[in-house]
């Protein structure tokens, strides 16, 4: 038996729960851990708590607008809540959600003990912890000068010169700054760990072409957090100044220009969102080959694919502000860039397909989750690609066409690859498995209720719905649709319970899962689940991309063929 | 189980199409005025942007076409079958040629879809006028329009008249773009895309709408807590209509004895800090003109009715009609509301 | 790629270096786009003087820590302490040279963060700059303080590159803003 093939070899026990010491001393344990995958943990857990928070905000909110001219939410709580639900959305879920996974598989899967940087790791999970904090104090902290509830209402963006003290007098706007100000801090402390560790930490054999796709594409996401982050730094660096010192950065009446803050906002509001959609595609790129049984298609072009993607995406970022009055050459030259950046998005799209053609699929929950992924991160696409057409902006910007563009993208294309994600390393994680019946349920409902939401949605913004109001007047043709899209939140909401319900009961009364449920390739499922804390009793040595089959295929093993 | 999946999903991808086509078919078709639909455009630069959008959702309806038929092909021929033995499929790794071919296709696209929106980019935001070419200025408010016509050399709110414009010899209206305050968006989705009101900088416009009517459209850039009551009210009409409306903003208010009392009233409270009325004593700026109050059909950024009961009642607790508006109570008795009410309905 | 286990402190440094770099370009990009706008208050050109001998001090004191690096990779500890303080001296005299030059600015020309645009771009750059100068003599003081304690060997090299790394950083900063504030857009 080769040196590799013992090392490889399925570790048969698991560790004992952890069932007889005292509970202050288990808690103490995940207060102080500097262990990625229990930081990993409570990133996810963290991500998936406010997922159910903002979700309640968006249902109190279709709620309101499902019928016109409705009193459910006074204007000051709707604007609260659209703000707080894109701010919860975006930080306190995604970059969370994203960070926790990021955590806990990418030392498994290079082969690695933990993190580069354990204590730093732990640092920026209280970081980005402690901002969600501050940020929901401010529903009761927040009173300034005019009372009414201190959430900010300024709208995710935030901007220019609403934020300015003559218009948002009180705290509401500083508990916004502050609480991401916080967080930033922590998102860029993890960045730097993922990327340090793709780069240094990875077991010997495994060269950056032989890594999994899921390393390759945590380490463009976090790569593109350091830069992106940062502008969203200073801009509230300069808004807190404007705020407390009497500063002008965004003071229109002393000479300075609101345009100036959307461009720094932009600059990191667009790469922000390939940060959150990247992980889903490595979700995808794991978990698509094995329910197809084949290898990915075309590594290396999807690895050059989502290089440019991140690249590509530092460029785009005006097409956020195509009516604002800029040149016809400025919004040529970001139409074209952003119609650019399709290409290689599409590539992606049709490799996944291509790895699915010729296969064995296998329709288990996760495939499922990420075969609606395809479709619908489809359409979000070209809806995506209607909107770059910046005369095609100038009528939909602003509309709830582009509100329901960003929600295909984020919720049909990220959240359901999150879901397939969880529902595929559940099982590595807690070493239970969760119940086909139910996770069936919780796909079926959750699918019908964000195609009524999200696919009817672009109907009132074609007919002139813009968004971010808190009612609307009867007789615009609007009334119908808002209908749908409030009754589907009902079945989203359903296949939630449904999903909540199956890992509970699945952690105490699952089955045992056993190391390797779905047959895989990647050396995480080479570890008991869960992994032990030092993850490898031995270091992993690799030869190929897919270290598992080469050990359970030893006649035709991938490093043959690469 | 495998014919019986197939039959489903082939059901449920049938089923979505119709629904999507229907859907599409009923908003683009619906051309009733009240409805600010994009799809029914009555003015040129709503009408190219019209014709680009049918062009590149006819592209983007045949890409996704493509790409489905071979997702849902691909799941159904390649499903793993009950009565499978158990051995991998070939285990195939890329191929250049097919990376090749779908990346230049897309390439090919993407240049063509660019090529047709540079044009119309060019068309709506290059454009020349004509002399004749109606000039406005709207300036946005926290939550209301101002438009002053300097040509006529008046100042109206809320309800923007322009004349209509035949396309043999067009009589366009240009809208130059400024803000009081915060950022704004003006959008009338039937006669052209939005543009936005941004202090401290100047943004330009124009629409030539087509045929006469009310066409409807509001803020489209937050701006503040009532800026779901900031609407927008463009009255085109024929030229004779638009001339007999020029002239009548332009005379100035009569003094009628009847009802001396409320304009005593409206003069010495703090009425006049924010409203402007010509050829009296009241020239405030920081909300509407309101010199010729009841020319227009709607008050209050378009929030209300203008009729009698909906003025007293804004005077009275603007809260109850636009919560958060930026226009106080007035905290007037009974007997001076209704003489202010009376006064403000002379004001026609 | 040849990189393993003990590049980890030059990795990360050098990411941390790429966020910080972006944060100081959005706010070199404000001091440039509203250069020449402001509505009121002296310009650049009258109250702006290019501070020569702070500027030798922060640059001389990369050399200084160069020296340092030489010296703790030989195991010369005593010549690592003194390259060290000297590397303190020379970023303090730095610090004690803007809080004058800014006393003067703002007591004697007027030139406040509030009083107009070039205000508040100059202060909020210049000081965010500032601010990274104070946070790496805090972390230079930290070490020089655990040299004196004896505690920082010669097996420390490495760590000490990696810190060095930082303050080389906060120099090239300066050699923006220098230019900048100072030759363009003056």
């Amino acid at each position: 038996m080769s040196n590799a093939e013992s090392v490889l070899k399925p570790m048969t026990v698991s560790p004992a729960r952890e069932h007889t010491r005292p509970l202050f001393d288990q808690v103490h344990d995940w207060i102080v851990t500097v262990d990625h995958k229990k930081l990993g943990l409570m990133y996810t857990l963290y991500g998936i708590v406010f997922l159910v928070i903002g979700g309640l905000e968006a249902t109190a909110m279709r709620i309101q607008l499902a019928i016109p001219n409705n009193h459910f939410l006074s204007p000051q709580t709707f604007n609260q809540l659209f703000t707080m639900h894109g701010t919860t959305m975006v930080f306190l879920v995604g970059m969370p959600l994203l960070f926790g996974f990021a955590n806990y598989l990418v030392p498994l899967m290079i082969g690695a003990r933990d993190m580069a940087f354990p204590r730093l790791n732990a640092f920026s999970y209280w970081m980005s912890a402690m901002g969600g904090i501050i940020l929901y104090f401010s529903f009761i902290g927040g009173s300034g000068l005019y009372g009414a509830g201190g959430a900010p209402d300024v709208g995710w963006f935030a901007y220019a010169p609403l934020t300015s003290p003559a218009f948002s007098p009180g705290h509401s706007t500083d508990y916004w700054i502050i609480g991401l100000l916080v967080s930033g801090v922590g998102s860029i402390g993890t960045a730097l760990n993922v990327v340090t560790t793709v780069l240094c930490m990875r077991c010997p054999g495994m060269t950056l072409g032989r890594m999994p796709l899921f390393a390759w594409l945590n380490l463009v996401t976090s790569s593109l957090v350091l830069i992106v982050i940062s502008p969203l730094t200073a801009a509230q660096i300069m808004l807190l100044i404007d705020r407390y010192l009497g500063g002008h950065f965004f003071d229109t009446q002393a000479g300075g220009s609101a345009v100036i803050w959307m461009h720094f906002f932009w600059i990191f509001g667009h790469p922000e969102v390939y940060v959150l959609i990247i992980p889903g595609f490595a979700f995808a790129s794991e978990i698509i080959p094995v329910f197809s049984r084949k290898p990915i298609f075309g590594y290396a072009i999807m690895v050059a694919a989502t290089l440019s993607i991140g690249f590509l995406s530092l460029g785009v970022w005006a097409h956020h502000m195509f009516t604002i009055g800029m040149t016809s050459y400025a919004n040529a030259f970001f139409t074209a860039s952003t119609m650019a950046i399709g290409v290689p998005t599409g590539i992606k799209i049709f490799n996944w397909l291509g790895t699915m053609w010729g296969g064995k699929i296998r329709l288990t929950v996760p495939m499922l989750f990420c075969i609606a992924f395809l479709f619908q991160f489809l359409i979000a696409g070209l809806t995506g690609i209607m909107l770059s057409a910046s005369p095609f902006d100038w009528q939909l910007g602003n509309s709830y066409f582009v509100v329901a563009h960003f929600h295909y993208v984020l919720i049909g294309g990220l959240v359901f690859t999150i879901f397939a994600a969880l529902y595929y390393w559940y099982p590595k994680v807690t070493g239970r498995m969760w119940n086909e019946t139910l996770g069936r349920w919780h796909f079926w409902l959750f699918l019908i209720g964000f195609h009524l939401t999200f696919d009817f949605m672009h109907v009132p913004g074609v007919l002139g719905m813009p968004r971010r109001i808190y009612t609307y007047e009867a007789g615009r043709g609007w009334e119908v649709w808002n209908m749908i899209i409030s009754v589907g939140v009902i079945f989203q909401i359903a296949g939630i319970l449904f999903w909540v319900v199956n890992f509970v009961w699945a952690y105490f009364k699952g089955k045992p899962a056993g190391n390797d449920p779905w047959d895989a390739w990647t050396l995480e499922w080479s570890t008991s689940s869960p992994p032990p804390d030092y993850n490898f009793a031995k270091e992993p040595v690799v030869r190929s991309r897919r270290p598992l089959w080469d050990l359970k295929h030893p006649e035709d093993p991938d490093w043959k063929y690469e | 189980m495998g014919r019986h999946f197939r039959i489903c999903l082939v059901r449920g991808c049938v089923a979505i199409l119709l629904v999507g086509v229907a859907t599409v078919a009923f908003a683009a078709g619906s051309s009733d005025p009240a409805i600010p639909n994009i799809f029914s455009p009555a003015s040129t630069p709503a009408d190219s942007i019209y014709h680009l959008s049918v062009f590149v959702l006819a592209i983007c309806l045949g890409i996704f076409l493509v790409v489905f038929g071979l997702l849902v092909y691909a799941l159904v021929k390649f499903r793993q079958r009950a009565s499978d033995d158990g051995r991998e499929p070939a285990q195939i790794y890329g191929s250049n040629q097919v990376e090749l071919a779908w990346t230049v296709i897309p390439v090919l696209i993407v240049v063509v879809l660019f090529l047709a929106t540079a044009r119309v980019i060019h068309a709506v935001e290059d454009a020349r006028f004509p002399t004749g070419t109606l000039e406005v200025t709207a300036v946005g408010h926290q939550f209301w329009w101002e438009f002053q016509y300097p040509q006529q050399g008046f100042v109206a709110a809320n309800e923007l008249h322009v004349p209509v414009s035949d396309p043999k010899s067009p009589t366009p209206t240009h809208i130059t773009l400024l803000s009081a305050d915060t950022d704004h968006s003006f959008w009338v989705p039937k006669l052209a895309g939005k543009t936005d009101l941004i202090p401290n900088r100047t943004n330009s416009m124009w629409i030539d709408p087509h045929e006469t009517g009310v066409y409807l459209g509001q803020c489209a850039q937050y701006c503040g807590t009532q800026h779901a009551k900031m609407l927008l009210r463009v009255v085109v009409q024929s030229k004779d209509d638009f001339d007999r409306w020029v002239a009548s903003q332009r005379k100035p208010v009569q003094n009628l004895d009847a009802v001396a009392h409320g304009r005593q009233v409206f003069d010495a409270t703090a009425c006049v800090n924010c409203h402007s009325i010509a050829g009296t004593e009241a020239k405030g700026k920081f909300g509407p003109d309101l010199t010729h109050l009841m020319s227009r059909e709607t008050i209050a950024g378009g929030a209300a009715l203008n009729n009698r009961e909906n003025l007293r009642l804004w005077i009275k607790d603007p809260e109850a009609l636009k919560p958060g508006s930026l226009m106080p109570a007035m905290q007037l008795d009974d007997k001076d509301l209704d003489a202010v009410t009376d006064y403000l309905q002379s004001l026609r | 790629m040849p990189l393993g286990h003990e590049m980890r402190g030059r990795v990360g440094m050098w990411c941390l270096i790429a966020a910080e770099s972006a944060i100081f370009s959005i706010f070199v990009v404000a001091y440039l786009y509203y250069a020449g706008k402001s509505l009121n208050g002296p310009t650049p050109r009258e109250v702006l003087h290019l501070p020569v001998f702070d500027s030798i001090c922060l640059f001389s004191s990369s050399f200084t820590i160069v020296m340092a690096e030489r010296a703790v990779a030989q195991g010369k500890m005593r010549f690592f302490g003194i390259w060290w303080l000297l590397t303190i001296v020379l970023g303090a005299i730095f610090i004690v040279g803007t809080a004058r030059e800014w006393y003067h600015l703002i007591y004697v020309d007027g030139l406040t963060i509030s009083s107009s645009l070039f205000g508040t771009t100059y202060y909020s750059l210049v000081g965010l700059h500032a601010f990274h100068v104070i946070a790496g003599l805090t972390g230079l003081s930290i070490i020089m303080i655990v040299t004196a304690l004896g505690q920082v060997k010669q097996e420390h090299a490495s760590r000490i590159e990696v810190f060095a790394m930082y303050w080389h950083f906060v120099d090239a900063v300066w050699v923006v803003v220098l230019t900048v504030v100072y030759f363009i857009a003056i």
